[in-house]
């Protein structure tokens, strides 16, 4: 089978090679709509770490609140509504349903609601994390910030959450790389983000081969990013004389 | 300074504190003994409202723990209390775990806290570890940091709960050694612990608890080991066996 990467260099219209692969003067060839393609991927999967982080902490943080049923039961809830549905249905149900429920939500672009879908579906996972890792201290910890005096808050703030934080890098790692993997799934409401683009463009040229293997390289190289820098993260957040979790992150 | 009036506590239908009633004078160092089990632990934690209780008035000077209107934190900020298991914060630094409430409960200014949780750290002997994490130092060294930890909020009390039955035995006596300073200077102390040697050689006053959450003795130490005649027999036969060995 003879690989045709030229396939790349060629102009999205009229399919003729251009000089240096990068289209000029507003047209675009292969290679320009793959790395734009990228970005979208990026950004789809960024926005939604984001989200995903600050939503799954604030709900595994109120699902660990001593004396306040009412919160636990908010946070369990939560968990068990993202994490019991498919996230292909989670997309959907966002694109079609909500925006049914909420006229207000009708305008929002498809990346908003991909962002909110994938960041909601990803912080049931983390708050499970968070839960957990709050969990695995020891009791006597919780005790101690009060103790010396600090509010719930400031118990939370600068102890317990420091140090679950450290215990739960390796599975949080897990879950970024997922994001990035998940974010996949956009397609489905139309982003153009690298597997939009990988299906339009095997369409288009028929070089299903190389467009593939060429986005696999993309997703392989940001997730293998994410790696990098959570290792390193978790290198740089290690207390000496503390047993340290697994050294590599990730699987 | 400290009154418990005809305190209870359940656990669901269990009870682990019966009818306790006590006061600690200021400077007085009591000492709370009793089987595992008979609610010692539950007891001192009561007093900073670690553990609630839902009988029974809790006065801490002049505070009154049990009402739910109490402003907690404040409170805790000037009861010190040590741990069974040290509770240092394993993330931070020796002279951060000394100076993080000072900072954060007490709004003392860095250098302040430093220099106040630094002292501490001197007079319990450890000042050549202060940049150390908790997790490089042994078991008595970290409760040593935990007394000076508990110290440098200028606390009005010291409560401790079992400070020596997590240690190797060779490193009982460093930490006793602090306690025992610490009630020559007249601190006022509450201390759950089995070192009949600490509470022959510093309490005033000595507990005794038994199964049940209940107070079996509150008397002298003089009258505690001196006057076995008087005492309950189960006192007598708790005494007979960790005295014996």
């Amino acid at each position: 089978m003879a690989w045709d990467w030229q396939m790349f260099c060629e102009d999205t219209l009229d399919r003729t090679v251009r000089e240096g692969c990068f289209g000029k003067d507003g047209d675009i060839t292969y290679l320009d709509w793959m790395l734009s393609a990228w970005g979208w991927t990026v950004s789809v999967s960024l926005l939604a770490l984001l989200l995903a982080l600050v939503a799954g902490v604030v709900i595994g943080t109120i699902r660990t609140l001593p004396d306040s049923k009412w919160t636990v039961r908010f946070g369990n809830a939560w968990v068990e509504v993202f994490r019991n549905i498919p996230l292909l249905v989670q997309i959907f149900l966002w694109y079609h349903v909500v925006p049914a429920i909420f006229p207000a939500m009708k305008s929002m672009s498809g990346f908003v609601l991909v962002v909110l879908a994938l960041g909601f579906f990803t912080s049931a996972r983390i708050a499970e994390q968070v839960r957990s890792g709050i969990q695995a201290l020891p009791r006597g910890q919780r005790h101690a910030g009060m103790a010396v005096g600090f509010t719930t808050w400031q118990t939370y703030r600068y102890v317990l959450l420091p140090n679950a934080f450290r215990i739960i890098i390796p599975p949080l790692t897990s879950e970024t790389m997922n994001i990035f993997k998940n974010s996949s799934v956009a397609f489905a409401v139309s982003v153009t983000e690298l597997t939009m683009f990988a299906m339009q463009a095997q369409e288009e040229t028929g070089r299903g081969v190389e467009v593939y293997l060429a986005v696999t390289g993309l997703y392989i190289v940001s997730a293998f990013t994410i790696n990098r820098i959570m290792t390193f993260v978790e290198k740089r957040v290690r207390v000496p004389g503390l047993a340290a979790p697994g050294a590599a992150g990730g699987h | 300074m400290i009154e418990l009036k005809s305190v209870s506590k359940w656990y669901g239908s269990f009870q682990v504190l019966d009818d306790c009633s006590t006061r600690i004078e200021k400077g007085e160092v009591v000492v709370v003994c009793g089987p595992s089990g008979s609610g010692k632990s539950t007891l001192i934690k009561t007093i900073n409202a670690l553990e609630p209780v839902q009988k029974g008035e809790i006065w801490v000077n002049g505070t009154p723990v049990h009402d739910p209107k109490t402003d907690l934190p404040k409170l805790r900020s000037h009861v010190g209390m040590v741990f069974q298991h040290f509770e240092l914060f394993p993330h931070l630094t020796v002279t951060q775990n000394l100076t993080i409430a000072q900072v954060k409960v007490l709004r003392r200014s860095l250098d302040e806290a430093r220099k106040r949780g630094l002292k501490m750290l001197e007079r319990v002997g450890l000042m050549a570890h202060k940049d150390k994490f908790p997790g490089q130092l042994s078991g008595g060294q970290q409760q040593r940091v935990a007394i000076a930890r508990a110290l440098s909020m200028d606390p009005i009390v010291m409560l401790f709960d079992e400070p020596t039955s997590a240690l190797d035995p060779e490193m009982v006596g460093e930490v006793l050694d602090v306690m025992v300073s610490l009630a020559n200077e007249g601190m006022t102390m509450m201390c759950v612990t089995h070192e009949m040697g600490f509470a022959r050689k510093v309490a005033s006053r000595v507990i005794f608890m038994d199964v049940g959450g209940k107070i079996l003795e509150d008397c002298t130490k003089e009258d505690f080991f001196g006057n076995p005649d008087a005492r309950q027999p189960r006192t007598k036969d708790f005494l007979g066996k960790i005295l014996q060995h």
